[in-house]
């Protein structure tokens, strides 16, 4: 069992477990939302005194805070006592890919650890992927009214055309992101 | 007490997102490369077992715990807001590798950093906020 649980879980493991996750809280009488919490924290910090959008009760989404925390405990969980590997099965193109734009051990731990760590928030480089990357995440999941839980799995499992839409738009700004702009960053 | 089932919903979700390597920035690179299947396998297995669960709630008119009928709000449609709005936030999707959710599961991951980017989604929706009303929607 454990040896299971410590291999990298495949995607028809994931993907089901997720929509269960999203039942779980509609049943529960919510939604499944992550962005939402962006909207609470700002509320949950004062934001509602300068700005209406802020100014509701905070207190009645407290479960959706409660998620979050167990989402910040899972990683925890996951990362000290079920891993067994540090290493990304990613694909040799991709791998390939990531070093000709000068990106160092691809596929080694989650992210790339030579940009997101904290002496990089003094480059221009960390600057745009981590400061700049939160702020856009930010403003356009609220714009959009929701996130790839809100409306790639919840919104589409409803058969959301709005969602629909909004799916478009993430995958427009990501090949856009990946494809064109990227590269340049990364060569800062 | 009434706060411990989302805990423990929310560390599932925290331990898959980790586990099917979700939160990995290379994971978000790869898909938007069309260099393999994983992230696609898992929205769209995701989504088809959603939309079973959704169709069943809502032909057996399945009522939540505490007893109420369980209604999904439609999303009112419009071309704008989810166009603009959406391709904002695919571009800081793959700045960052991550969505608002997967931000928080990376912080427990470690990478501490990652909590800057929560910090400055916060302005980034707070800034959505007071503009709201200047925006197409």
């Amino acid at each position: 069992m454990i040896e299971f649980i410590s291999q990298p879980w495949p995607w028809y493991v994931a993907g089901p477990i997720i929509a269960f996750v999203m039942f779980g809280l509609i049943y529960f009488g919510n939604s499944f939302g992550l962005s939402a919490n962006f909207r609470n924290l700002c509320s949950v910090f004062g934001a509602g005194k300068s700005c209406e959008f802020f100014d509701f009760d905070w207190r009645k989404q407290t479960w959706n805070l409660v998620f979050v925390t167990g989402n910040i405990l899972g990683g925890i969980i996951a990362s000290q006592f079920l891993m067994k590997t540090e290493v990304i099965d990613i694909s040799t193109q991709t791998i390939s890919d990531l070093s000709a734009l000068g990106v160092e051990n691809p596929g080694e731990g989650m992210m790339p650890e030579s940009i997101f760590n904290l002496e990089s928030l003094l480059t221009a480089k960390g600057i745009i992927m981590i400061v700049v990357g939160g702020f856009l995440v930010g403003f356009g999941t609220r714009y959009a009214g929701g996130c790839t839980s809100g409306h790639a799995i919840s919104g589409l499992s409803d058969l959301q055309p709005a969602s629909l839409l909004a799916v478009i738009g993430f995958f427009a700004g990501g090949l856009l992101m990946t494809w064109f702009i990227l590269p340049s960053i990364l060569a800062l | 007490m009434k706060y411990i089932k989302y805990l423990v919903l929310g560390t599932v979700f925290g331990i898959v997102l980790t586990k099917a390597e979700l939160i990995s920035w290379f994971r978000i690179f790869e898909m938007f490369k069309f260099q393999a299947f994983h992230m696609y396998g898992v929205i769209g297995s995701a989504v088809v077992v959603g939309i079973i669960i959704t169709r069943f709630i809502k032909a057996r008119k399945i009522k939540s715990l505490s007893g109420d009928p369980i209604e999904i709000a439609p999303k009112k449609f419009s071309y704008p807001r989810y166009l603009i709005g959406g391709t904002i936030f695919g571009l800081g999707w793959a700045l960052t590798g991550a969505c608002p959710g997967p931000l928080f599961v990376q912080v427990g991951n470690g990478y501490l950093v990652m909590l800057v980017a929560i910090a400055s989604g916060l302005l980034g929706t707070y800034v959505y906020g007071l503009l709201r009303n200047k925006l197409p929607h």
